[in-house]
């Protein structure tokens, strides 16, 4: 499902400017990674999608929807949020129960629930907790149960907020993995994220944040070859990116194998 | 400064430790890292090196723990935490509650301890400048972003002056530019006389910063040593930790012998830079 922003401005009540004229649109099936620093606009702006902000001005559009003619709960059969603190997110006594809050809200059959529980606490490594109590997982754990929720959800459209925060190694691969089969799924995926590396090698388009604009948009080849635009938004280059310039490189691998690969056609 | 021997603990009500015979040495004045995968037991440590185990959350505790001379199993929480001072994983536990300000919720420790108004002020001032949260001062803690709260925990840990500060992921929260500023923060601190553990996944900036770095892994310490030579080894993938995109590069490179094989692999940028330009001398050579 394709997803717009139009113009959007939004001003919080206390007169600050989160967003000074943001547009752009995400094609059906598109994975779009959104970065820039802390206090940018980037979790204003995705909370656009399922309405729990409206545009000060502009509109938002979801599929044929306008947000601004839609609740929330109806944009969530559209739009599955993951939030960035998941404990604002997670509220029942059992993990199983946190993540069928969703589908039995959109009037999934208790079969068709069964289901989509267990195949989202499988992707996300937690069957063995389905009985525990949220409140007794880690903070990573916690996390995949709210991701969990949402991919239970089925939506066409699932926004990550910072979806690799505290996790390790096996918990970014996990979600890199989930990412890759959305994409297969032709889901749209946006995700905010301060992991360049899981940007660089996961997402096909890259769009960069600053004090409520977008600076750049384009594919992380290209993003990630803008120094100007990575410092105003205090991001960096992934590693590989950030190595192959030093070298004095004119390609921009965006993974190790293209990295090598480089290297190997230089000794030729 | 930190001396942990022979350390094992199981927290109140379980049949299994979280940590079993632990030993550490901490110098003083270094930046120590600890790295580990989820579960491992990297909090349940950082709660021990600052008291808050056994003194807040109890359990089953063997061994000697000693911090700047404190024996602190046997010390009491007050005398802890005015040795060692605990930034927590999650900002929004950390901020207290109580105070309407950033500014207040920066001095509400200082003013625990009968600080001077005067003198309260002016570390307040410094530390925030230090970390560059100057602006957030009259905002209320609790309307920040996570990562401006982030930033507010650990100024709030600073400002104290404990010879020993503990991290547990003090950078979640923060975007690439805020994460180099508290590493560069922690190396400062380091400078000024100041013992830091570290617990992070970031390796790339562990290996810039930190002198030493230890492996927790199955309840353990499984590895220690010069941070390049830890964070490059193999097994951390097996341990869950990764190793960085500059390290994995170089290990792919040298199987396809476009490397001549190294004792150690690169870690951080600088480790490749020197790698890699070798590589091209060769091939002109």
């Amino acid at each position: 499902m394709e997803v717009s922003f139009n113009d959007v401005k939004y001003t919080y009540p206390g007169g600050v400017e989160a967003l000074k004229g943001i547009t752009f649109n995400v094609p059906t099936g598109q994975s779009l990674a959104i970065v820039g620093q802390n206090g940018a606009g980037k979790t204003t702006l995705v909370r656009h999608l399922n309405g729990i902000f409206q545009p000060t001005s502009g509109t938002v559009t979801v599929g044929d929807w306008t947000t601004a003619g839609h609740t929330i709960a109806e944009l969530s059969a559209r739009v599955g949020y993951v939030f960035q603190n998941p404990d604002e997110q997670l509220f029942a006594r059992k993990v199983f129960d946190d993540v069928a809050f969703g589908p039995r809200n959109l009037k999934f059959d208790e079969e068709a629930v069964a289901s989509a529980v267990t195949e989202a606490l499988e992707e996300t490594g937690l069957t063995k907790e389905a009985q525990s109590h949220p409140h007794h997982l880690s903070l990573s754990e916690r996390k995949r149960v709210a991701l969990a929720a949402v991919l239970a959800m089925k939506t066409p459209v699932v926004v990550l907020d910072e979806p690799t925060t505290g996790q390790d190694h096996n918990g970014v691969r996990m979600i890199a993995s989930i990412v890759k089969k959305l994409r297969e799924a032709n889901r749209t995926v946006i995700a905010i994220t301060h992991d360049m590396d899981f940007c660089a090698e996961n997402f096909e388009r890259v769009i960069v944040m600053a004090q409520g604009e977008v600076l750049a948009d384009s594919s992380p080849e290209n993003v990630f070859n803008l120094p100007e635009v990575l410092a105003k938004a205090r991001v960096e280059a992934p590693q590989l990116e950030r190595l192959a310039s030093s070298l004095g490189w004119k390609s921009h691998p965006m993974n190790v194998d293209a990295f090598v690969d480089n290297l190997e056609a230089k000794s030729r | 400064m930190i001396k942990l021997s022979d350390v094992s603990y199981a927290y109140p009500d379980t049949d299994h430790y979280t940590l079993t015979n632990v030993d550490l040495d901490v110098p003083q004045g270094e930046v120590v890292g600890i790295v580990g995968a989820s579960g491992a037991g990297k909090t349940t440590l950082a709660k021990i090196i600052s008291g808050f185990i056994p003194h807040v959350d109890g359990g089953a505790l063997s061994g000697r723990i000693e911090v700047d001379g404190i024996n602190l199993p046997e010390s009491t929480l007050a005398i802890a935490v005015s040795h060692v001072g605990l930034v927590i994983q999650s900002p929004f536990n950390q901020i207290s509650g109580a105070k309407f300000t950033v500014r207040e919720e920066l001095a509400f420790g200082l003013e625990n301890q009968g600080v001077e108004r005067e003198e309260m002020a002016t570390r307040v001032g410094e530390v925030a400048k230090l970390l560059g949260i100057e602006t957030l001062l009259d905002r209320s803690p609790y309307a920040l972003s996570g990562g401006q709260q982030q930033l507010v925990a650990i100024a709030s840990m600073i400002i104290m002056r404990t010879p020993v500060l503990v991290m547990d992921e003090p950078t979640s929260q923060l975007d690439p530019g805020g994460t180099r500023m508290v590493f560069d923060v922690m190396s400062k601190l380091r400078d000024s006389g100041i013992t830091l553990v570290v617990f992070e996944h970031k390796v790339e900036l562990l290996r810039e910063h930190a002198s030493t770095v230890h492996v927790i892994a199955d309840h353990q310490i499984v590895a220690s040593g010069p941070a390049r030579k830890v964070l490059s080894d193999p097994r951390l993938e097996k341990w869950a930790i990764g190793t960085t995109r500059y390290t994995r590069a170089a290990a792919l490179a040298e199987e396809k012998s476009l490397l001549p094989k190294s004792t150690e692999l690169p870690v951080s940028l600088e480790d490749s830079i020197d790698v890699f330009k070798g590589f091209k001398n060769l091939k002109k050579g």
